[in-house]
């Protein structure tokens, strides 16, 4: 299906200045289309947190939002490092971020289970070396 | 004043003092101001009525409708509910007592404090905060301007607002029901009349939060009976009028004061209104759901900052600190009597309603069809976003566009280019030779 909204956000290793600029644009796309307040909030916690995890985690990468009738597609590309274990990192409370992070409030291990929670559909691919796509989708009423 | 629809709103536009300049544009929240054929006009959907543009308009054509003095004489009693933030424009005072009597000066029969409904308030927060199962953090309700805010642009925090009345309508009721007894008199006899200091609690009584009808008759701003107080204010009375409320209730006039009376160890309070949506952004995000309890002024320094004050708000706060050292410190949850609890109507009897100003169309596939013009049309424009085709910013101009309401040659720059063109087709033709 051809989505009717398509965005992209670059976002940048290490670039705390701008993080959240993404997740804030989607947000307000989304307003202005008129989806319902339960949708919004879970895109708005599950966007944020992927967005941050490129900033904090990845070597870089790019946010996709995708919106047609049946609801939002957001997914997340980057270019590495990859996760070794997927299965540990889904966990609650795991975190692998930097001291730099950490001493920002990040990284308290809740990333993923909370995107997994708050979407509709989760999946996760990744691999050391090349990177991780992370695909959520949230459904419309 | 100009009034489009019929949706109430106390900040308006003076038509004869706009200068169609575009400093209030970029000023407002909400996005709510357009300036067309030489003039602003307010977008009434979207007008939280917050008096950010009153504060920025250097002409005065941004103003704040509120009652005047002489409104009281429709009742056979009057009462006023003084705002705490009253207290603070008078910086020479040692005690409340003045305020309250020189208020009875100028023609209140009595005066009951808004500080004694926050006790009130703090109290039933306090106990409500204690609920499981509540969303964190909690969102005071106490700012309408902060309220009107979320249902506009953050409408997924709907269910984080507290859903108990503001200070004023709780000490409405209690002033009137008091009174009535007292003097033996049908409730429909009292006018009660709200000191305001700003727009947005005077849109409140007519177009109330959560409530299906305030109490409160009509609002006065402090601005409107500053000049008849002052004069009382220096008067020494053998018997002056003792306020009763609390340390706590008297600095909820002042950003943080409600947050110390309900939530002292975990709640942030948040003053001046671009500030308090980059937190609700947070908070929409899930980032301060370890907070209890957010309280957000759309002023800055919270109801001593508002437009319809006299005093700054830094001397304001200022002095309600100095006066409130004098009332007592006993907090609300042992000052208020539990019986007060039950008495009167605490919690709201209507729903908070999203407000869907922001959205482009009603059916999903229009509105997606419309961004996606609006995409294709911002992608030309310049991203300057110098608000000279009426518009606050680019986007906002491309989404006028596709809204119908303005085209792309009001844009001064596309304007030119376009005019560039044109002049060197015109070069064009005047070169051609006959053959």
């Amino acid at each position: 299906m051809s989505s009717f909204i398509h965005a992209e956000y670059p976002v940048a290793k290490g670039d705390y200045t701008r993080a959240g600029e993404a997740s804030t644009d989607i947000k307000r796309r989304l307003r202005q289309l008129g989806v319902g307040s339960n949708v919004m909030r879970r895109v708005a916690v599950a966007s944020y947190e992927v967005e941050l995890n490129l900033v904090i985690h990845s070597d870089g990468g790019k946010l996709t939002l995708d919106v047609d009738t049946d609801g939002v597609l957001l997914v997340s590309e980057d270019v590495g490092p990859g996760i070794p274990d997927i299965s540990m990192a889904m966990r609650e409370g795991y975190s692998t971020a930097s001291e730099e992070a950490r001493s920002l409030g990040f990284g308290a291990g809740m990333g993923l289970p909370n995107m997994k929670r708050n979407a509709d559909e989760f999946d996760i691919q990744s691999e050391v070396g090349k990177g991780t796509r992370i695909s959520m989708r949230f459904h419309l009423a | 004043m100009e009034q489009t629809t019929n949706r109430y709103h106390s900040v308006r536009l003076d038509v004869t003092r706009c200068k169609g300049c575009t400093n209030c544009l970029k000023h407002c929240p909400t996005e709510a101001i357009r300036v067309r054929d030489g003039r602003a006009h307010i977008i009434d959907e979207r007008c939280i009525d917050c008096g950010e543009c009153i504060r920025i308009c250097e002409y005065h054509a941004k103003v704040a409708v509120t009652d005047n003095l002489s409104a009281i004489k429709g009742f056979p009693h009057a009462i006023a509910l003084p705002a705490p933030s009253l207290y603070g424009q008078f910086k020479e005072i040692k005690s409340i007592s003045p305020v309250l009597d020189a208020l009875k000066a100028i023609g209140f029969e009595e005066v009951f404090e808004v500080a004694r409904g926050a006790d009130v308030v703090s109290r039933a927060i306090k106990e409500k905060l204690r609920e499981p199962g509540l969303p964190r953090p909690l969102i005071s309700s106490a700012c309408p301007a902060v309220v009107r805010l979320i249902q506009v642009r953050f409408p997924d925090l709907i269910p984080h607002i507290v859903d108990i009345r503001q200070p004023i309508e709780v000490a409405a009721e209690i002033a009137r029901d008091e009174f009535c007894r007292k003097h033996n008199c049908p409730p429909e006899d009292v006018g009660v009349f709200f000191i305001t200091p700003c727009p947005a609690k005077m849109t409140a009584i007519r177009s109330p939060i959560g409530q299906q009808k305030s109490a409160v008759d009509g609002a006065i701003s402090v601005m409107e009976i500053y000049g008849k107080l002052m004069p009382h204010i220096g008067r020494i009375l053998t018997n002056p009028t003792q306020p009763s409320s609390t340390i706590y209730g008297v600095r909820w006039a002042a950003s943080s004061g409600e947050a110390d009376a309900v939530c002292p160890d975990n709640s942030l309070a948040v003053d001046g209104i671009q500030n308090v949506s980059r937190v609700l952004e947070e908070i929409e995000n899930n980032m301060l759901s370890d907070l209890v309890f957010f309280e957000g002024n759309a002023c800055t320094g919270g109801c001593v900052g508002g437009p319809l004050n006299f005093e700054n708000n830094y001397v304001a706060k200022n002095a309600i600190r100095k006066l409130s050292r004098a009332c007592s410190r006993e907090h609300p949850t042992e000052h208020v009597p539990a019986s007060m609890m039950t008495k009167y109507p605490l919690y709201f009897d209507a729903t908070i309603e999203p407000n869907p100003a922001m959205k482009l169309d009603d059916n999903i596939v229009e509105a997606m069809k419309k961004m996606s013009r609006m995409n294709a049309i911002l992608d030309g424009l310049p991203g300057y976003d110098c608000g000279s085709c009426g518009s606050p910013t680019c986007r906002t101009f491309a989404e006028d566009i596709v809204r119908g309401n303005c085209s792309e040659m009001d844009c001064i720059h596309k304007l030119k280019d376009q005019l560039k063109i044109m002049a060197e087709r015109m070069v064009e033709l005047a070169q051609t030779r006959r053959e």
